[in-house]
């Protein structure tokens, strides 16, 4: 049998330094910190509309910005924070679209569902499940087109998989050899359906086979794994080669949105995931197993990013709601 | 007469409807232990088993092919689309199959399914999730488009529903899920294409569906102290129209206000200003035909733009005001 690789060997076969190993896991906490803000704001009524948070699902979104670069187009879907944030988005302006307010991301007009940053290549949340797929084709062909060096990445969920758009695109993206990197999020649900009852034959990613797209199916918990298997995808990908597609085996801890008496599942399953797989614990006993961070930094790094996100809140609490006669702007350009 | 509220009255119509007619299926996603995204089917799969409580993966034009399919062999399927917005997925299945069958077939086809959707604004779930989209719906041939605004309504409509041959989009408004009202145990049907005066008056008449009727009824009782007298026609259903009681109502009143929460361009209220310009009910008209209508915007997020984009009672109010007064 072969022996398994230890975690310092995989980084350092990965070529990533501690820094960038240290700047993984703080992206991670502000991702984690920002999704309990959001949960806590809509607890004390301050959030107006729906949300979907990512917790839990921290080390998919951070494996896949580490591993691309930051001019790639991402196309994000409803549990899209955790994406934009480690895309590198402006928090402040984050927080002040999840709140309605006129210094969003969107001047109040999209709140969480439907946060966007075309400037950094983020063409935007969807609220429509798989309604994103199939613009990864007219992304891919303009990159091709254009003859840019950027590719695509389609984020989308288990349950998206079984519209009928995600099987017309996969099968035009393989056609066309599109620059696309789809990922599909496994949560193990969508709203409450578990993905056994949902998909016929299992991984999920098996379905690309039938399209002539190289799949892989891996621990989304496992953040150098996912960083492994998305950079290669990515250099594959940007090499001429094709569309890859990606399933990420994860899970979310909160509901699935602001409002979820958890009926489809059992309190030992989240537990057992919270406790025993969780990403952000995983990578961190793994850091500081092998002396790269102490528990101390690591403590540190939580406060630092718990305050990011309190100084996003300040900001977005600041800012003015927008005008309710400017309601008719952006319907056409 | 037990008061009971609008989710509970279309929950109580299904339930009545399973445990009479074998037939009867619901289809959807998220409709067994989840009880659906707005708690209708709460239960029912304890009660009725996953055969007859069916969920379905995330494809919609397909919920509602199957749907089709089973009521081309007499079933009963009733369809659960989580969200109005996502019938936009579904225009195929609901516009050019289910709608047309019948016609196509030359009557040999009958399609007998229930759409049920919520629709509307007011929950801040912004653009994709909060429109109002009827028009479309009325503009198909072969399709019923009811919109029953009170908990009494919906039973009776409902059953009308489920009883009919045709494709029926059944749209409850989001906010009304949890209005109470009273309705009896007992069984009865509304039959389609009979509006209800809400409210009766003799100054100007506001024809309207769904959650403006209570907007304008709030209005209409506070201009009641000034001596202004509003009827209020709540139409019901949107296909069959009801023409009668609109041609009546603005015979004796002279004035027409027409109120949608659904956008304004090619919206209803024009088709209902065609339907009294080409009556009688012209001849006695003494003020312009007006319309106050939801913007012709996406539904935004933020809670003062989200208020902006439909009407209000102070919008209802105001024009109201104008038009009796002749300021238009
Ligand atoms: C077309 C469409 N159908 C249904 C919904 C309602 N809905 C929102 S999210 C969701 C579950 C999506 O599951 P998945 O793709 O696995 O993403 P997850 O929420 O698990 O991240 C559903 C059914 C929707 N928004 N759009
Ligand atoms: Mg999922």
């Amino acid at each position: 049998m072969q022996k398994e690789e230890t975690f310092v060997a995989k980084a350092s076969r990965l070529k990533l330094s501690n820094e960038q190993l240290i700047d993984m896991y703080r992206t991670m906490s502000l991702i984690r910190q920002f999704e309990y803000m959001a949960d806590k704001l809509y607890a004390m009524g301050k959030v107006h509309g729906t949300m979907h948070l990512s917790a839990g699902q921290e080390a998919v979104a951070v494996g896949i910005s580490r591993a691309t670069i930051r001019d790639d187009y991402l196309i994000n879907h409803h549990r899209g924070h955790g994406h934009f944030i480690s895309k590198g988005a402006d928090i402040n302006k984050m927080m002040a679209e999840f709140l309605g307010k006129d210094a969003g991301f969107c001047r109040g007009r999209g709140g969480s569902m439907h946060i966007a940053d075309f400037s950094s290549h983020n063409l935007g949340a969807n609220g429509i499940v798989g309604g994103g797929i199939p613009h990864s084709l007219g992304v891919g062909l303009a990159i091709q087109m254009k003859q840019l060096s950027e590719i695509c990445i389609a984020i989308f969920g288990d349950g998206a998989s079984n519209e009928g758009v995600f099987h017309e695109s996969l099968n035009m993206a393989a056609l066309w050899k599109l620059p696309v990197l789809y990922v599909c999020e496994n949560n193990k649900y969508g709203m409450s359906m578990e993905v056994e009852r949902a998909t016929a034959k299992l991984p999920i990613s098996q379905r690309a086979e039938g399209y002539g797209i190289p799949w892989h199916y891996i621990d989304g918990n496992d953040l150098l794994t996912v960083y492994e298997t998305m950079r290669d995808a990515a250099e594959f990908i940007r090499s001429g080669n094709g569309p890859v597609f990606v399933e990420t085996q994860t899970y979310r801890y909160f509901g699935h949105s602001k409002s979820d008496r958890n009926l489809y599942r059992s309190k030992d399953e989240i537990d057992d995931w919270r406790d025993n797989k969780d990403p952000i614990a995983r990578f961190k006993g793994q850091l500081v197993e092998n002396k790269i961070l102490t528990e101390e930094q690591a403590d540190e790094i939580n406060n630092e990013a718990l305050a990011v996100i309190e100084a996003a809140v300040a900001f977005a609490e600041a800012s003015p709601d927008p005008d309710p006669s400017t309601v008719t702007e952006y319907v056409y350009a | 007469m037990p008061e009971i509220t609008y989710l509970e009255a279309i929950r109580q119509t299904l339930w009545k409807e399973m445990k009479r007619d074998e037939r009867v299926f619901i289809i959807g996603e998220d409709i067994g232990r989840y009880g659906g995204a707005f708690g209708v089917t709460h239960g029912m799969l304890d009660e009725f088993g996953e055969k007859r409580i069916i969920e379905t993966p995330i494809s919609e034009p397909s919920i509602i092919g199957a749907a089709i399919g089973a009521a081309l062999l007499d079933m009963r399927p009733v369809v659960e689309i989580m969200f109005m917005d996502f019938i936009l997925l579904t225009l195929d299945q609901i516009g050019n199959q289910a709608a047309k069958m019948h016609y196509m077939f030359g009557g040999k086809a009958t399609v007998p399914i229930v759409i049920r959707m919520p629709g509307g604004s007011g929950t801040g779930a912004a653009a994709q999730h909060s429109q109002s989209l009827e028009t479309l719906l009325m503009h198909l041939p072969g399709l019923k488009v009811v919109t029953p605004s009170t908990p009494y309504d919906a039973k009776g409509l409902l059953t009308t529903a489920l009883h009919d041959l045709n494709p029926v989009c059944f749209i409850e408004h989001k906010l009304l899920y949890k209005m109470k009202g009273e309705v009896p145990e007992e069984d009865y049907a509304i039959p389609f294409g009979v509006a209800d005066v809400k409210r009766k008056g003799k100054d100007l008449t506001v024809v309207t569906n769904e959650i403006m009727v209570h907007k304008t009824i709030a209005v209409a009782n506070r201009l009641a102290s000034e001596g202004i007298e509003i009827e209020v026609v709540d139409l019901r259903t949107m296909v069959p129209l009801d023409k009668q009681t609109i041609i009546e109502s603005v015979t004796k009143t002279g004035k027409l206000l027409v109120i949608h929460e659904a956008c304004e361009t090619a919206g209803w209220a024009g088709e209902i200003m065609a339907v009294v310009s080409a009556s009688r009910a012209f001849d006695y008209l003494d003020a312009p035909m007006r319309r106050l209508t939801g913007k012709n915007t996406p539904i935004p997020y933020n809670r003062d733009l989200e208020r902006a984009a439909v009407p209000q009672e102070e919008d209802i109010e105001r024009e109201i005001r104008a038009i009796l007064k002749g300021e238009y």
